[in-house]
């Protein structure tokens, strides 16, 4: 444990710690180190419209697209458990998302949505689904929406992969007692299934929320945060901030306010989990 | 013993200060993929220029014009960063302000002084110094496709922003395009080069006594008739979205009668490789405004600079004297027009273009500046969300440029 | 198994060929694309299949001359592989005794916990004092500063898949040897590793995975061809001047090679590493 807790502090903790230091300071990213403010960064940041307007935007943007891979996942895990032919197939099809890279993924999605030559314009024109092409990522209110759409497409696997995992898990002699019961699908799911995928699909919300609340590089590449800064996210404002204005001081900050945001988070989410968990055993 | 000693230090010594004057340099380059040169052009220049000077090597990175910025800036704090940057006109007072460029006033020659047009040097000057050579004199023109105009009944180009609407106009009540504007408004600078035309052209000020005077005015009109034009449809509404190189393929697709761009579009789209319009392609300056103004034009010139952080200064300052130089240019003046006021004449460089080079004479005589303020990232950060916002309806002109002038950033 | 209706089975097909589509679909699409004339990608409607096939993007991209598009990208897919490479040995290195230690001595569980935790911080609440860090250290744009702090990324993640892959082996065995007088490290060397190999190597694939997907630091902390990765050399290529979408589609489809054809050959292993991670949480 030694070493790597070493490792870990040399490279995580000193700089955490740093960025704690910073974020009291005006330190500019490049040049003569910054003076203490105290806590005038914070204040700052607490008032401003864009970063309440970047908090929503993330905040949206990680409740809707891990709601999406949660119900897409469970549904295809529901899917694949079944039994049909293709099936093994299937199973390997789905990491393929997975595996591809996200920056790929964003590249992909941004020529699917191009407005004048993109296929779901071209798609959606020629089967009549709608009249005009039209312009996806440009417009605020269907950027975000795209952009979730393509985070979920690349992520769902990894929840589906886990609930499967986890139905396998669910003991064969437990299904049939229900069966011979003359439970129907539907209670069937909610009163024996879902007590057995709670407890993972938990675990794989958190780590996908956590993932989402610090989403950069899918936005990065597909938006930069536009239109109208209508796709802009806490990560992006962050480096934006500490970057490209070369504000490290208040870039801390804010960095360090997305932190403790995911930290609450995760620890609601836990208790969640210890309270579900608790409730079935 | 001691003979020995102070031999083999003497050697030592000697080696270690022979050794880097022998060893040839590397010098690592930063320029942008976006408009003026194209990669193949850059790298062309440099390979003529290491044919010259065989002891200097030179690694070229090449980012979009988005990254170059900030890659500017990162790669300081890397000891061995970049010896050479391109940069962009609107840099060079933050550039300053924090010591990222070297100032190379008393480099530069009397026959420089004298041969470079004056509006070029603008572009690498702050507080009286200069912080390296102009390498690219940009502005946005006016494109337009000759054959759609004339299918339209139009026989000359728009010579004011209200006339480019009519003609647009025009274009879709004959039924050939729906949208026949095509700009780059994105959120990005490349919307900021569009508006700063239009405040060109409605003589509007981006700063006046020190506070923000872009709120009213020719700054409000400029961003009104944005909106319009976009509300109108006379604007491809994708514009919102573009950079230059989207309407570049979209004028190139024959999507649009009249596109602003920069002078690289010219050639590329005049190309029937990779343009379904070359022969078509008409260019005049951008057009002014009845009353006030004949033509209008944005700064968007590039310089080439050497950083601070360069082991190499003088290595550094000759590749760049050659990539600047009057031979160079002018061998290469296709994608990008020289600093040099003589290569205007010169028919070398205006065969085959010589549209191009009637409207840059007009066009870059009227070159307006963006502000020279070290601030100016998070102005034009707060002015591009202004200009979209009112685009989309989120926010009237002027209270869109009302909330960029109290502040950008957080 | 219980029997199911026709009607059940026909649904489950359509469910399934509809998955299969929605997954197989965009990547088709950027697979054509990257064999399309660029004619036929601009067109109006749009040619789902071009007319004849274009394989030269392909040339370009793999062509070694040196200034060149197809160079530039090579070199950072070898960049990415070394990263990769190092990266991952480097959190090997540290978290196989690490998780060795918390599987034997839980009482030292806490540390991992706190490692683990350090998943929750965003990249960019380390960034600007790592950026002046590496800075100081002059390991700015060196492929091995940028493998230190991915280090970061990987070593949570590989010391927790480990800890849980450790947990099953029989102590008994480490009994046996202490007895037989090896000391501490020769007992991991020659009795745990090998039993643990299937395991270590699941967190090595995972953690090759991460660090070649990674984009947010390789886009801080490299600036050119000494370093940069493929991840931040394709974002450059699609966001430079290219009026050509199917050589942003197939340098996609280069970078994403890799990983697609790991992630389907060693499908059962990273699946097996996907749901030990989830489920046991």
């Amino acid at each position: 444990m030694v070493p790597l807790l070493l490792v870990m502090l040399s490279v995580i903790g000193w700089p955490f710690i740093d960025t704690v230091r910073l974020s009291f300071t005006d330190a500019r990213l490049v040049g003569a180190g910054g003076d203490f403010v105290g806590a005038a960064n914070y204040q700052r940041i607490f008032a401003s419209t864009a970063f309440w307007r970047a908090f929503f935007v993330t905040t949206e943007f990680a409740v809707v697209s891990v709601f999406v891979e949660v119900v897409l996942g469970v549904l295809v895990a529901l899917l694949l458990y079944q039994n049909f032919r293709g099936r093994n197939i299937l199973r390997a099809l789905l990491i393929l998302p997975w595996a591809l890279p996200t920056v790929v993924n964003a590249l992909l999605w941004r020529l699917i949505y191009n407005p004048e030559y993109g296929a779901l314009n071209a798609m959606l024109v020629q089967t009549g689904l709608l009249d005009d092409y039209r312009s996806w990522l440009g417009d605020p209110n269907s950027a975000l929406v795209a952009l979730i759409i393509a985070d979920a497409w690349k992520n769902f696997p990894l929840v589906a992969l886990i609930s499967l995992a986890a139905l396998h898990a669910v003991p064969h002699d437990i299904k049939a007692a229900a069966v011979v019961d003359g439970a129907n699908a539907l209670s069937r799911f909610r009163y024996v299934i879902l007590p057995y995928l709670v407890g993972p699909l938990m675990v794989a919300l958190i780590l996908r929320t956590i993932e989402a609340f610090k989403v950069f590089d899918i936005i990065w590449v597909m938006t930069r945060g536009g239109p109208a800064n209508s796709t802009r996210t806490l990560s992006i404002l962050v480096y934006q901030e500490a970057f490209s204005f070369q504000r490290a001081g208040s870039g801390a900050s804010l960095a360090l306010i997305v932190t403790l945001a995911v930290t609450m988070l995760a620890v609601a989410y836990a208790a969640l989990i210890r309270k579900s968990a608790g409730a079935r055993f | 013993m001691i003979n020995r000693k102070t031999l083999l230090a003497a050697l030592l010594l000697g080696t270690a200060i022979v050794n880097p004057a022998a060893a040839e340099t590397t010098l690592n380059a930063l320029f942008m993929a976006q408009a003026a040169y194209s990669e193949a052009d850059v790298r062309a220049m440099t390979d003529a220029f290491i044919a010259e000077n065989p002891d200097i090597k030179v690694n070229l990175e090449f980012v979009p014009y988005e990254g170059l910025h900030d890659k500017t800036l990162l790669a300081l704090g890397s000891g061995s960063g970049y010896d050479v940057v391109l940069f962009d006109v609107i840099w060079p007072a933050e550039f300053a302000e924090n010591n990222v460029l070297v100032d190379v006033t008393d480099r530069i020659t009397q026959e420089m002084k004298d041969g470079v047009l004056p509006g070029a040097w603008t572009t690498v000057e702050y507080d009286g110094k200069r912080y390296g050579m102009p390498w690219i004199l940009d502005t946005k023109y006016l494109f337009y496709n000759k054959d759609l105009l004339a299918q339209a009944g139009i026989t000359a180009p728009p010579t004011t922003w209200e006339e480019l609407s009519e003609q647009a106009q025009a274009v879709r009540e004959m039924g050939l395009l729906d949208h026949p504007i095509v700009w780059s408004w994105a959120q990005a600078e490349a919307v900021i080069c569009d508006y700063t035309t239009l405040v060109s052209a409605n003589g509007g000020d981006f700063i006046a006594d020190g506070k923000p005077a872009f709120q009213t005015g020719g700054g409000l009109e400029a961003l009104q008739y944005m909106v319009d034009s976009y509300d109108s449809g006379l604007t491809n509404p994708n514009s919102k979205e573009y950079l230059e190189e989207d309407v570049r393929r979209v004028f190139q697709n024959g999507e649009a009668a009249f596109a602003l761009n920069w002078t690289y579009m010219y050639n590329h789209a005049n190309d029937p490789s990779e343009s379904k319009v070359a022969g078509n392609v008409g260019v005049a300056p951008a057009p002014g405004v009845a009353g006030q103004s004949l033509v209008s034009a944005v700064n968007g010139s590039m310089g080439l600079g050497i950083t601070t952080t360069s082991e190499h200064p003088d290595e550094a300052w000759t590749y760049i004297t050659f990539m600047t130089s009057q031979p160079t240019q002018n061998a290469y003046a296709r994608l990008s027009l020289p600093i040099w006021a003589t290569s205007y004449d010169d028919p070398a460089v205006t065969a085959g273009q010589e549209d191009m080079i009637a409207a840059a004479k007009v066009g870059l005589a009227a070159m307006y500046p963006r502000p020279t303020t070290p601030g100016y990232q998070e102005m034009s950060a707060a002015l591009q969300q202004a200009i979209q916002e009112a685009l989309l309806g989120q926010a009237s002109p002027a209270d869109a440029l009302a909330a960029a002038a109290e502040g950008g950033g957080l | 198994m219980e029997r199911q209706s026709l009607g059940f089975t026909v649904f489950l097909y359509v469910c399934a060929g509809l998955l299969a589509i929605m997954i197989l679909a965009p990547f088709a699409w950027l697979f054509i694309m990257s064999i399309s004339s660029t004619t036929d990608l601009v067109s109006k409607p749009l040619h789902w299949w071009p007319a004849e096939t274009n394989w030269s993007r392909y040339r370009i991209l793999t062509d070694l001359t040196p200034n060149t598009h197809g160079a530039a990208l090579m070199t950072a897919l070898v960049n990415s592989i070394e990263v990769a490479a190092i990266a991952t040995f480097a959190s090997l290195v540290v978290s196989v005794p690490a998780g060795w230690a918390v599987s034997r001595t839980p009482a030292v569980g806490w540390s991992l916990w706190l490692v683990i935790g350090t998943y929750m911080l965003p990249p960019v609440a380390l960034a600007v004092p790592l950026y002046m860090g590496l800075a100081a250290l002059g390991m700015l744009n060196t492929k091995f500063g940028l493998a230190l702090v991915y280090l970061t990324i990987l070593a949570p993640f590989t010391a927790w898949l480990l800890k849980s892959g450790f947990d099953p082996i029989p102590r008994d065995l480490e009994k046996a040897a202490a007895i037989d007088g090896a000391r501490l490290d020769q007992t991991l060397r020659i009795i745990i590793l090998p039993l643990a190999a299937p395991v270590i190597g699941t967190a090595a694939l995972f953690a090759y995975l991460l660090a070649w997907d990674e984009f947010f630091y390789a886009l801080l902390f490299t600036s050119d061809h000494r370093a940069k990765t493929v991840t931040v050399a394709i974002a450059d290529l699609a966001g430079g001047r290219v009026s050509d979408y199917g050589l942003i589609a197939t340098a996609g489809v280069i970078a994403a090679l890799p990983p697609v054809i790991f992630g389907l050959v060693m499908q059962r292993t990273l699946i097996s590493g996907l749901t030990r991670g989830g489920v046991k949480g």
